[in-house]
């Protein structure tokens, strides 16, 4: 069987479960499980990158498959635990801002918005797969940013923002497989250092206001000056 | 050769910083001394720039043109003052003297990646130099980790890295521009040579979501509700830095995709810089007038003047793009020294409360006569230098037909004006309240770092050395004027 006639379809099945592993995470309320998901949508993302790096190979792709591999389902998840105390880790989040199938409906739209925004982008001659990627990582993108604004405890925050950066990825591995390898392996490390600075401000806000919750820090305003 | 010893340096620095014995202890003057030689090599290299143009270390990675070098200067000045005003301020205002290495080893970090911005040439790893603005100076905005300086952290980090992320997204879709134009070279004149050719479908999304991603990190309007709350929590020299040096280094990447999007879009590109600009300059001057604390207001004011050089380089010409330069020069030094103010407000008194402050001038005069030179010089009033930045932008408008644009910008300057003097003519003058206790006298630091800060922005406002000239007008040549 014709490598190139299956690898494309398996692609769309890698972007369709990344893009629900995305909803996961604006779903779920237990701090774990929206870790879990984070962690299978960076193997799906990997999993998208081997595919259209496989045939014919382009090794970088596979590099970066690589990469995405080791750094997010393995060395975030170490890096985190290290840094941000156990008691945070084992949080529910009981008063999200907004409930969740209200929260469901709106990532749907966003997802609707990502396909109407990236569709005159899609009229440009390209491969098969940006017409998957593009839409798919720019939704991600939005949901992961939607996720950000509603979560109230600091570590779903965070992994908002690293979905967010997943979803850019996610685009790039379709549009731009040429981009600099060195690039790749930097921004990996960049991330890492984001976790780790993040992951220290949390204990730090843990240490000294005995609170996770970023939600409900909203001391600096003008009108509480008096 | 020169710029890899700029961006090492600071990283040296920083691990020594790091290391036990006899790191720690020397510390602060370690990091005073090279941030000088990082100076006197950013001059070098600036020198270097007006005499060939162009200074190669890594071709295609690490070049250093006029606009990156006015950047790379600034940094290093601001860079300098800032940490000789760390050496008495911070040993005054922190409580456990035990952990004042982790500031020293951070702020070099910080020096580190605003440093990288301007002399990475390439828009990809650009954009992690930015990133990385961010993540070395979140926890400088922490350090006094308390709640409302952790809660300014966290919005801090939050906001810019959701912004950082979104311009990712950008600065990949203008990767893939580049690459259906035929071009090979991502670097900003790789860009700019296939410009014309790029897909203007793309190059506009990679714009706005650009415009958008950054602007939250320069605190355009409405994305700048982070960086009151940063700019003034954070330890005073690290306030001086972020507002008068980080927000312009980010700025400056807008500036350079300028006119590269130009070349595709056409005139569209200035019109949304325009609106975006005008936006930021007039929220920015009213909210200026509702501020209660010192260092908030110098942080409004930071975002009306990112507001007014976006709308400068959207108003077009070269006029207009020579008057973005002045400002962003101008700011950077002018701004960094009204934060030195309030922060000696702040060790002389105790409070950053505008309504808790009054008579300044007399019960203490040196404070007092610093938050008002440098108010005064933030406001635009002459003879200092960001009067005639504005003043160079309004001709500039004005001559370029934009009578709308200018219009709204010099009302809205005016309200900023007296939005700014309005405090401090309540903080300086009028009678110091009963029986306030002496307060204690200022580091000699602090006052040599204020001297030393106050100078350019007299001096620059009366004289612009031709050397300088040429720096800025090229550079105003590189964002299309």
């Amino acid at each position: 069987m014709n490598p190139t006639s299956f690898l494309p379809q398996l692609n769309a099945l890698a972007g369709g479960l990344f893009l629900l592993c995305t909803f996961g995470m604006v779903a779920t309320r237990q701090v774990q499980g929206c870790m879990r998901f984070f962690i299978w949508q960076s193997i799906f993302l990997a999993s998208s990158a081997f595919l259209l790096g496989v045939h014919p190979v382009v090794w970088d792709l596979l590099a970066v498959a690589a990469i995405n591999l080791i750094n997010k389902p393995v060395l975030i998840p170490w890096l985190l635990r290290k840094t941000v105390p156990e008691e945070v880790y084992t949080r529910r989040e009981i008063d999200q801002a907004l409930n969740i199938p209200i929260s469901l409906l709106i990532a749907l739209g966003l997802v609707i918005a990502a396909y109407v925004i990236t569709a005159p982008l899609l009229r440009i001659p390209a491969g098969p797969s940006v017409g998957v990627n593009l839409p798919i990582g720019l939704a991600a993108l939005l949901l992961g940013a939607y996720t950000l604004t509603v979560r109230r405890e600091a570590v779903p925050q965070l992994l908002g923002l690293l979905a967010m950066e997943n979803g850019a990825f996610f685009t790039s591995i379709a549009i731009a497989p040429e981009l600099h390898l060195f690039v790749e392996l930097v921004v990996a490390f960049d991330v890492l250092i984001a976790v780790f600075v993040i992951g220290v401000l949390t204990r730090a806000l843990q240490e000294h206001i005995g609170t996770t919750n970023v939600g409900s820090l909203a001391a600096l305003k003008e009108e509480s000056a008096p | 050769m020169i710029l890899i010893v700029i961006l090492a340096l600071p990283l040296v620095a920083s691990i020594l910083c790091w290391t036990p014995k006899p790191g720690r202890r020397i510390a602060s003057r370690l990091t005073l001394v090279t941030n000088l030689a990082i100076l006197a090599l950013a001059v070098r290299a600036t020198l270097q720039v007006i005499a060939k143009g162009r200074v190669i270390a890594i071709p295609g990675w690490l070049e250093l043109d006029a606009l990156g070098a006015l950047i790379l200067l600034l940094v290093a000045a601001v860079g300098v003052t800032a940490s000789l005003y760390s050496l008495g301020y911070m040993k005054r205002t922190t409580h456990d003297l035990s952990i004042l290495h982790h500031y020293y080893g951070n702020f070099n970090l910080f020096i580190f990646s605003m440093l990288a911005v301007p002399v990475l040439v390439g828009p990809s790893v650009a954009w992690l130099a930015v990133e990385l603005t961010t993540l070395l100076s979140v926890l400088l905005v922490g350090f006094e980790s308390n709640r409302d300086a952790l809660e300014a952290a966290w919005k801090y980090a939050m906001l810019t890295l959701t912004g950082a992320a979104i311009a990712l997204f950008g600065f990949l879709l203008l990767f893939w521009a580049m690459h259906v134009a035929g071009g090979s070279t991502y670097t900003w004149s790789g860009l700019e040579a296939v410009a014309p050719h790029m897909p203007p479908a793309v190059v506009k999304m990679a714009y706005l979501t650009i415009l958008v991603g950054f602007g939250t990190k320069v605190g355009l309007v409405p994305l700048h509700t982070w960086l009151p709350d940063a700019h003034s929590q954070a330890p005073t020299p690290v306030c001086a830095l972020l507002s008068g040096i980080e927000t312009s280094a980010i700025l400056y990447v807008i500036l350079r995709l300028m006119p590269i999007a130009r070349a595709s879009l056409g005139d569209a590109v200035d019109r949304w810089a325009l609106v975006f600009g005008l936006i930021s300059v007039g929220v920015a001057a009213f909210l200026l007038i509702q501020v209660h604390d010192t260092k908030r207001l110098f942080a409004y004011s930071t975002v009306e003047h990112m507001g007014i050089i976006l709308t400068a380089a959207g108003l077009g010409g070269h006029a207009a793009a020579y008057g973005a330069m002045v400002q962003i020069f101008s700011h950077a030094f002018t701004k960094s020294f009204c934060f030195f103010a309030a922060g000696a407000v702040l060790m002389a008194l105790g409070t950053r409360e505008i309504a808790a402050v009054r008579g300044l001038i007399r019960s203490s005069p040196a404070a007092g006569a610093a938050l008002l030179t440098g108010s005064l010089a933030i406001a635009g009033a002459p003879p200092f230098a960001v009067f005639l930045g504005e003043f160079a932008i309004l001709k500039a408008g004005i001559a370029g037909g934009h009578y709308v644009a200018t219009g709204l910008l010099a009302i809205f300057l005016a309200v900023a004006f007296f939005g700014i003097l309005l405090h401090v003519n309540r903080m300086v003058f009028g009678n110091p309240p009963e029986n306030l206790p002496a307060p204690p006298g200022m580091p000699w630091s602090c006052a040599l770092a204020l001297l030393l800060a106050a100078a350019p922005v007299v001096i620059f406002g009366l004289y612009v050395p031709d050397t300088l000239h040429t720096l800025l007008s090229r550079a105003a040549g590189l964002i299309g004027g």
